[in-house]
């Protein structure tokens, strides 16, 4: 088990990781979904001890990371964005000689190497030197050195970056069949790709946790949020009003009013909550007839691409409010709340 | 530790370097060797060990560039630090693997006092004391290179300030010469000292208390005791840094053939700190 605590990291004045927390339970699939430049690849690298958080805390089987890191790192294989490869080493010694800095015992140093080898279809280059494989190949043996002596928590950063579409396949059966036994954390960008083998999505954006749950859940509590009405009326600011009126309802606009006497309203909803009914009710009291309604379905995509976006305009909307007070009274005091920090941390 | 020794000094001598690197040292030393031992017919290799220290100078950031520097930028320093693994124990892999490679070309001169004894005396003693100063400056060599390897991802840089660093060693002696002797020169001197030591702190600790009290406690003392006692200060500095001259302790082993215990205390302590400092700056990376 994994729990991360108000985990901050700060590259100079950038905000790399913006307090995030979030607990890792035994035997699933997590997918760190987000933009590239969102702070996966920087909060992996703090779970995985090569960088040191500037606030917060992370526990690893509950060995902290910082003051237990032999024994946290012991249950962690880490496959980073980029392998970490001796381009000098033929495949067999370099997961010899990773197999040896992971401190397995040596009498089961071989072992542990052949199946490394063997789930990963790289044996077959095994005395190659690494330098002259394909990207694919570096790609797998990098995951063979993260999968050695099968650590209980496997850890994968964008693990299918520069593979040809059979590779990705191939590693995405990996990753489910590892999933079986082992806790598997993985990033992406792609959301096709994290929503097909993960139990579990945490959405980074900017640096801070903005969704965590199951895919169905993601879909269920922000998915259903717009629907679609056709209404027979020939005023169609009535119809407006009526709907607008009704409690759940955020927005409503007037979506289609070409055809003559019915108007279509697009609803924006709060989330999570399903007004099929009332909508019926209030048609009924007040006259109308409803001749469509439709709950406009979203897909995680959608869900990623809305999530990521908002809270792009919020901090435009901020800053804007902020500007032309601050050059008067409180520069400093607008600088301090983060969302008016317009810095765009670079990498990962 | 063992697994990364294993795997630096396999890479060595995988590559070129480890076989330049003693090649270089060989042709050189043995160039000297003839000349000073075999047609001359000097019976001391002490005297070849003193003429030859150049060649380290040259070829010691051949060896240590690599090291820490190579793994930061082809980011295989990821393996390592997110291994069980402590930084230490890196450290001193590395350390250990070049201070191996380095010791192989001194092996082998272990045979030239043998060589010389056959053809007339040798003074066996006082030449295997000689190479095990040698020995004790190249501790210190490879500790500064891989000290400053730790500081860049660039091996030219690397090799290039490594370079500079060991040929200010190199000219210690003449440069403290330079030196002011006067009292109040000395005590500006000593200003300067402390500015650097401060900065050290600074830069270490990145503690403002801890970096002002090392700040006070150097000017109110130095300022005291040159209220005190002027005189103390004539010469002070240089006094000082001639403490740390290697030729200083070549020339004790090799000419006057002077067990200089003291002198060997002191490369080998200021090569620890330099590990020491290795993995303090690999440590304070991760938290920039």
């Amino acid at each position: 088990m994994i729990e991360v605590k108000n985990l901050i990291k700060r590259y100079g004045d950038n905000l790399a990781v913006d307090n995030i927390s979030f607990t890792v339970e035994d035997g699933q699939i997590y997918g760190f979904l987000g933009p590239n430049g969102a702070g996966k690849s920087t909060t992996m690298n703090i779970m995985t001890g090569y960088l040191a958080a500037t606030e917060g805390e992370v526990f690893i089987n509950g060995h902290n990371i910082t003051d237990e890191p032999e024994a946290a790192k012991k249950c962690i294989g880490y496959l980073p964005e980029m392998p970490p490869l001796y381009t000098d080493m033929t495949v067999i010694e370099y997961l010899k000689f990773a197999a040896a800095l992971k401190k397995i015992p040596a009498k089961e140093r071989s072992n542990a190497v052949t199946e490394a080898m063997e789930i990963t279809k790289v044996a077959n280059v095994s005395d190659r030197l690494i330098a002259n494989l394909s990207k694919g190949y570096k790609q797998r043996v990098g995951l063979a050195q993260a999968v050695l002596g099968m650590p209980e928590i496997i850890i994968l950063d964008e693990p299918t970056v520069g593979l040809d579409p059979k590779q990705i396949i191939e590693i995405r059966d990996l990753i489910k069949s590892l999933g079986e036994k082992h806790t598997v954390i993985l990033s992406s960008h792609i959301l096709s790709e994290i929503q097909e083998i993960c139990d579990k999505i945490l959405i980074i954006h900017q640096g801070r946790l903005i969704a965590n749950g199951t895919p169905a859940e993601l879909e269920e509590t922000l998915g259903n949020s717009s629907m679609e009405l056709t209404i027979k009326t020939d005023n169609p600011d009535d119809a407006v009003a009526m709907v607008s009126a009704i409690q759940g309802v955020t927005k409503v606009k007037v979506a289609d009013s070409s055809v003559q006497g019915e108007v279509t309203l697009s609803l924006k909803l709060e989330r999570g909550v399903d007004l099929r009914e009332e909508i019926f009710n209030a048609c009924v009291k007040n006259g109308y007839v409803l001749l469509m309604m439709k709950a406009t379905h979203f897909s995680l995509e959608h869900i990623f691409l809305e999530l990521t976006k908002e809270r792009r305009r919020v901090r435009r909307r901020v800053k804007k409010k902020v500007q032309p007070e601050a050059s008067e009274a409180a520069p400093q005091e607008a600088e301090a709340t983060p969302e008016t920090t317009e810095t765009e941390k670079e990498g990962e | 530790m063992l697994a990364i020794y294993k795997r630096e000094l396999r890479s060595y001598f995988c590559s070129m370097t480890g076989y330049i690197f003693i090649a270089a040292v060989m042709i050189f030393t043995g160039i000297y060797f003839m000349v000073n031992n075999l047609v001359s017919g000097y019976p001391y290799f002490a005297y070849t060990l003193v003429n030859s220290l150049l060649i380290y100078i040259i070829v010691v950031p051949i060896l240590t560039m690599r090291s820490l520097a190579e793994e930061r930028h082809s980011k295989t320093d990821q393996l390592l630090l997110t291994s069980p693994a402590s930084v230490t124990s890196i450290v001193l892999g590395k350390y250990l693997a070049m201070m191996t490679v380095f010791a192989i070309p001194l092996a082998v001169f272990c045979i030239c006092p043998l060589i010389i004894s056959t053809a007339g005396s040798a003074y066996l003693f006082g030449d295997y004391m000689s190479i095990f100063c040698v020995l004790a400056i190249g501790a210190l060599f490879v500790s500064i290179g891989m000290f400053i390897s730790s500081t860049t991802e660039n091996q030219i840089i690397s090799a290039v300030v490594t370079l500079v660093a060991l040929l200010l060693l190199y000219m210690w002696d003449s440069l403290i010469l330079l030196l002011p002797t006067s009292a109040i020169g000395n005590l500006v001197a000593s200003f300067v000292l402390l500015a650097v030591l401060v900065l050290c702190v600074w830069l270490f600790s990145k503690n403002r208390i801890v970096t002002l009290a090392v700040a006070a406690v150097g000017i109110i003392g130095l300022v005291a005791a040159y209220c005190l006692e002027p005189t103390l200060f004539e010469g002070l500095v240089a006094n000082l840094l001639a403490a740390f001259s290697v030729n200083t302790v070549l020339y004790n082993f090799c000419h006057y053939y002077v067990f200089d215990l003291g002198g060997i205390f002191m490369l080998l302590s200021v090569a620890a700190m330099f590990v020491f400092l290795t993995v303090q700056t690999i440590q304070k990376r991760r938290w920039s």
